[in-house]
């Protein structure tokens, strides 16, 4: 038998000596970790901004332009909405909403005039109205933000812009440009916008409607389609101010003038988005310097406003951040609300100057569980509801209404929610000869299937809901909208005891039979009716959803065929009128009912025209009336029309009128002044935040616990010892 | 091998171009270039001239892969195929069609992603290499039987798991670190501290089962038995015989993946909100954004193909009676 000596390779006695010692430091440590500091150890702020007046929430996907010309998003226009001031905005807190000057001096008042030039009445009939003017005078004293394209040498010249190529090389943020300057706002950068809104090479989304609106502005866009084909070499410069455009006329340093084809009330609404923002010449001189673009030094990347904030950090891989513009020409708290308000505590600042906070940090979460956590950690102020946590923080009363669970309500969390200027529906396409087209049958088809297609359902399950079943294509609180029994769409509800409730299956299947599908199955052949489904989500996340909408169709014997496709491939669908039946949305630009009931419209169709109106509906008799109503003010005469053109839509089906959804949104107790407005873009400034509470709960909530570690530690040590005492002893173990 | 590593480049021209061929068309069967500009200009009053001008801005108004119109070998390079993958073999990624210079983002976010994957790497393999070697010293006792066992459950379990159930125990439960977020400089450590854990604990299940085979399999061979027979005790054995000779295929799964770390990882950095390289092929794919798809795709091949290269020459270090030729 071979006995093998023991061999010095692992020192054993150095394990204990280890352990020993590791066991001192964690010991050590970690109470002096715990005690460190006041802050939580969760923190994934700075904590120097512990205590400061910042407001902290997320986005979930990088805003893809931030050019007041071309940005025509949500969630860009929850950053600029901030930064670029068009001279109107929504009134925060009175509904319904009502616009107010922001940067004018006055919301203004439309002249209107004739072909000859002679200036009509206020209540001149549209027939007789060849031009509207609307005179705009801003209010003086308004600055930009500190800007390096506003910099200027001790002699007055512009300090960057005449850039040496190999400076521009060195550059790769705003910031790397030391010096900044502003000047003060004047009308002739509302009248530069506006001629941006014309330049094909931004691209800006409403150059075609403005085009039929603003006198001169087509033959402006070839204008300057051929002056930038003749830019001498890689020069972006392009000086719209020595490019007249008929239609907008500066009048002084203070006023300027926009003179539009025929009457189009609605051009007040858009004054109130940030296309109408003032652009000062020097941001455009700037940045298209040859080199800037491709350091990524442009307008959709680093704004250049008068509001209340500026964006001081623009890493929307990360963070972005909004900082107090120091230059803000400030504006007062509205004293004014609707009745509730002052009671609500929303006037508790009135008077006020604005903005209420000094920052706002808003960190890329692409993922909602570490969203969500971070919101109850305390460390985001406000927060959607997804549907994974919908149950964990809203329940339902007895009689619908959404209340906040107690786990929410003993943080302190409150709920707000609004109806949203929006809406889906279920579309079927017009121009197919199965369920399209002006024949009774197949208008008794497509009331049949509006009849089946049980959208209360629908929100219960798909939206938690979140939503109101839409009656027609005008959501709540645009006007036109009808409430209670006069609002009830009578070809799909009936009215018991002042309520809708969905007709009858019995009654859809009579319907059918009108329309010449006895039990589902046409008359003619004997054959099941089969209809497409166009579907831009095929993945197993849409999977229930599809099953449920096959059910619906199938209550009434109809075969649906779900046709599942990407987006890219649906919308061509659309485009070319090869669809039969989709889920399609719109949200609405401004709060007029002419903004839904294009949708209707058949010169806006979408086969023919290229227009929003994607079922391809064309009725002459509703297209009249439209072409009546765009242009009427808010009258009861416009309501009546309204009426007319409501029912004619519900009688001929070209929608299942889905819903209106409705937007959940959840906040902290220290987050003040919060009240839904879906049309105002700017409403950051009028938010209030107590840091102090926020801190001392953030503490409370998030104590970090140690033990656990200590647990492990331990753990650790016994299974080790154990093994080395095992090493050792077959260490000494003679040979077998 | 100077002679070799040349030939070698050479043999990945051709691989390049194929990759870049089949990205093209995989890319170009999905969207058009009408679908891009309508994605780039957005879906709300989005008219046939913008989409024309948005094209013809880009170079995306030619033809895909052949130019009818043209005759001779203008016919190929007057393509958006062409114009579009020359400048590639240059380096040069271009601007990105939502008008962003690749080459800085992507130096801008591989830092990020190489903050959390370097670490990874060489924390996972100390602790896969000591665990393997503890499971091979005590081998066919029960602490092997039991250590791949855990093995077996832990890479039974999806990485998502991981990151959910880390997420929720050590920053929800215990608040130890933030859940998610990052930092710059020495502020990113706390938010690096989480993902890289779970990162190493991820991989010990299947990097120690593939580094305990290789022990084994080293264990069994003659040279070790001599070596114990001369009496050397098992840690030597262990650390200067079997170690070093497992090293070659060590080596062949850590050289390869060296190069890659920097593409980052996808669902890691989502779920950290790290601004790392790991989203920015799926952000651009989401956007159809074909400039970057294809930039980072080419990196990818390019990389790897390196990563291949760089495992060939490490095994000359390594091994002696290897040779390139």
């Amino acid at each position: 038998m071979l006995r093998f000596g023991r061999q010095p390779a692992i020192d054993t006695g150095c394990g204990g000596w280890l352990s020993r010692r590791l066991v001192l430091l964690l010991a050590s440590i970690l109470p002096l970790l715990a005690g460190c500091g006041e802050r939580a150890w969760n923190a994934p702020y700075p904590a120097s901004e512990a205590e400061s007046n910042t407001l902290y929430s997320s986005f979930s996907e990088r805003p893809k332009h931030l050019d007041p010309a071309r940005s025509y998003a949500a969630n860009e226009y929850a950053f600029i909405g901030q930064i670029y001031e068009p001279p109107l905005q929504y009134h925060f807190l009175k509904r319904p909403y009502q616009l107010v000057p922001l940067s004018a001096e006055e919301v203004p008042h439309p002249a209107f005039f004739d072909r000859q030039g002679n200036r009509l009445p206020d209540d001149a009939p549209v027939e007789r109205i060849a031009f509207s003017e609307y005179e705009i005078r801003i209010r003086p004293g308004m600055n930009y933000q500190p800007h390096p394209a506003l910099a200027k040498t001790a002699d007055g010249s512009y300090r960057y812009h005449e850039l040496d190529p190999t400076r521009i090389e060195s550059v790769n943020r705003l910031a790397d440009f030391p010096h900044t300057g502003f000047r003060e706002v004047t009308a002739e950068d509302y009248v530069y916008q506006v001629k941006r809104l014309a330049d094909p090479s931004i691209h800006s989304p409403i150059a075609s409607i403005m085009s039929e609106y603003i006198v001169g502005f087509p033959e402006f866009v070839s204008t300057l389609g051929g002056a930038r084909k003749s830019l001498p070499g890689e020069s972006g410069w392009l000086d719209l101010r020595s490019y007249p455009l008929e239609g907008v006329e500066l009048l002084d340093r203070y006023r300027f003038r926009i003179r539009l084809h025929g009457k189009y009330p609605q051009f007040v609404y858009w004054l109130a988005m940030t296309f109408f923002a003032p652009m000062p010449w020097e941001a455009d001189r700037f940045y298209s310097q040859p080199g800037m673009a491709e350091r990524n030094i442009n307008l959709n990347w680093y704004p250049i406003g008068s509001g209340p904030f500026m964006l001081s950090e623009n890493n929307p891989n990360l963070r972005m951040v909004l900082t107090r513009n120091p230059n803000f020409h400030g504006e007062p708290y509205p004293s004014q609300g609707e009745p509730g308000d002052r009671e609500a505590g929303m006037l508790e600042d009135a008077g006020k100057p604005l903005p209420l906070i000094d920052k706002a940090v808003y960190s890329l979460e692409k993922e909602v569980i570490p969203r969500w956590n971070k919101f109850l950690q305390g460390y985001y102020d406000t927060s959607g509801v997804s549907s994974d946590s919908f149950d964990q923080a809203v329940e339902f009363g007895s009689g619908g209404e959404a209340t906040l669970t107690d786990e929410m309500r003993q943080k302190d969390i409150r709920l707000a929610t609004a109806v949203e200027t929006s809406i889906f529906y279920l579309g079927f396409n017009m121009a197919d000869p199965v369920i399209g087209g002006d024949s009774a049958e197949n208008r008794y088809l497509r009331q049949a299937i509006s009849i089946a297609v049980d959208f209360e359902e629908y929100i219960s399950i798909f939206s938690n809901g979140r939503g109101v079943v839409a009656q027609g294509p005008l959501p709540p609180g645009i006007f036109g909208s009808r409430d209670g029994i006069d609002g009830i769409n009578r070809v799909v509800f009936d009215v018991v005891d002042g309520e809708p409730r969905r007709k009858s299956l019995q009654e859809a299947r009579e319907l059918m039979a009108r329309a010449g599908y006895p039990g589902g199955k046409s008359e003619t052949t004997g054959k099941a009716l089969v209809l497409n489904y166009e579907s831009a989500s095929a993945g197993p996340d849409s999977k229930h959803l599809l099953n449920w909408m096959r059910k619906q169709f199938r209550k009434l014997g109809i075969q649906l065929v779900i046709r599942a496709t990407d987006y890219n491939r649906f919308q061509e669908k659309l485009r070319k009128g090869t669809g039969q039946l989709f889920m399609f949305g719109w949200n609405a630009d401004y709060p007029d009912p002419e903004n839904f009931l294009f949708l209707l419209y058949g010169p806006n169709g979408k086969v023919e025209h290229a227009g929003e109106n994607a079922v391809n509906y064309d009725n002459p008799e509703f297209n009249r009336l439209f072409e009546q109503m765009k242009n009427m003010d808010n009258t009861p005469q416009r309501q009546e029309i309204i009426d007319r053109m409501v029912e004619i839509l519900r009688h001929d089906a070209p929608w299942i009128w889905g819903f209106y959804p409705k937007g959940f949104s959840l906040y902290h107790g220290w987050y003040g002044n919060v009240k839904p407005n879906l049309m105002a873009n700017n409403t950051l400034k009028y938010k209030r935040i107590d840091p102090r509470t926020r801190l001392e709960r953030q503490q409370a909530w998030n104590p970090p616990v140690v033990w656990p570690l200590y647990l492990l530690f331990l753990l650790l040590v016994v299974t080790v010892v154990p093994a080395i005492h095992h090493y050792r002893k077959r260490e000494r173990s003679s040979a077998r | 091998m100077i002679a070799y590593i040349l030939r070698r480049i050479l043999y990945a021209i051709p691989i390049l171009i194929g990759v870049n061929v089949l990205t093209f068309v995989l890319f170009f069967v999905v969207n058009s270039p009408d679908d891009m500009a309508r994605m780039h200009l957005g879906m709300k009053r989005v008219t046939p001239e913008a989409i024309q001008g948005w094209k013809a801005e880009r170079g995306y108004d030619k033809p895909l892969l052949l130019n009818d119109s043209r005759e001779g070998l203008e016919a190929l390079t007057d393509t958006i195929f062409f114009q579009k993958s020359v400048k590639l073999f240059q380096f040069d990624f271009g601007i990105s069609d939502s008008d962003r210079d690749i080459g800085y983002d992507i130096s801008q976010r591989m830092w990020p992603s190489l903050a959390i994957a370097v670490p990874v790497l060489l924390v996972g393999l100390l602790v896969n290499i000591t665990y393997a070697l503890l499971i091979a010293f005590f081998r066919a006792t029960y602490i092997d039987i039991w250590s791949v066992v855990l093995c077996v459950v832990m890479m039974s379990i999806s990485g998502l798991f991981y990151i959910i159930g880390g997420q929720y125990l050590v920053s929800k439960l215990l608040h130890l670190v933030p859940i998610s977020g990052y930092d710059t400089g020495v502020s990113a450590i706390k938010f690096l501290v989480l993902p890289v854990i779970i990162g190493v604990i991820g991989g010990i299940g299947s990097g120690t089962r593939w580094y305990r085979t290789l022990f084994l399999e080293e264990i069994n061979r003659d040279y070790v038995r001599t070596a114990r027979a001369k009496g050397l005790s098992e840690a030597v054995v262990l650390f200067r015989h079997v170690l070093k000779n497992a090293m070659i295929p060590i080596l062949t799964g850590v050289v390869v993946v060296l190069p890659l770390l920097f593409m980052g990882s996808l669902i890691t950095e989502s779920f950290f909100g790290i601004p790392g390289l790991g989203s920015y092929t799926i952000d651009a794919i989401n956007r159809q954004d074909f400039a970057i798809v294809r930039a980072m795709v080419f990196l990818g091949s390019v990389l790897y193909i390196l990563g291949l290269l760089l495992t060939d020459i490490s095994y000359t270090l390594v091994d002696p009676r290897v040779r390139l030729s």
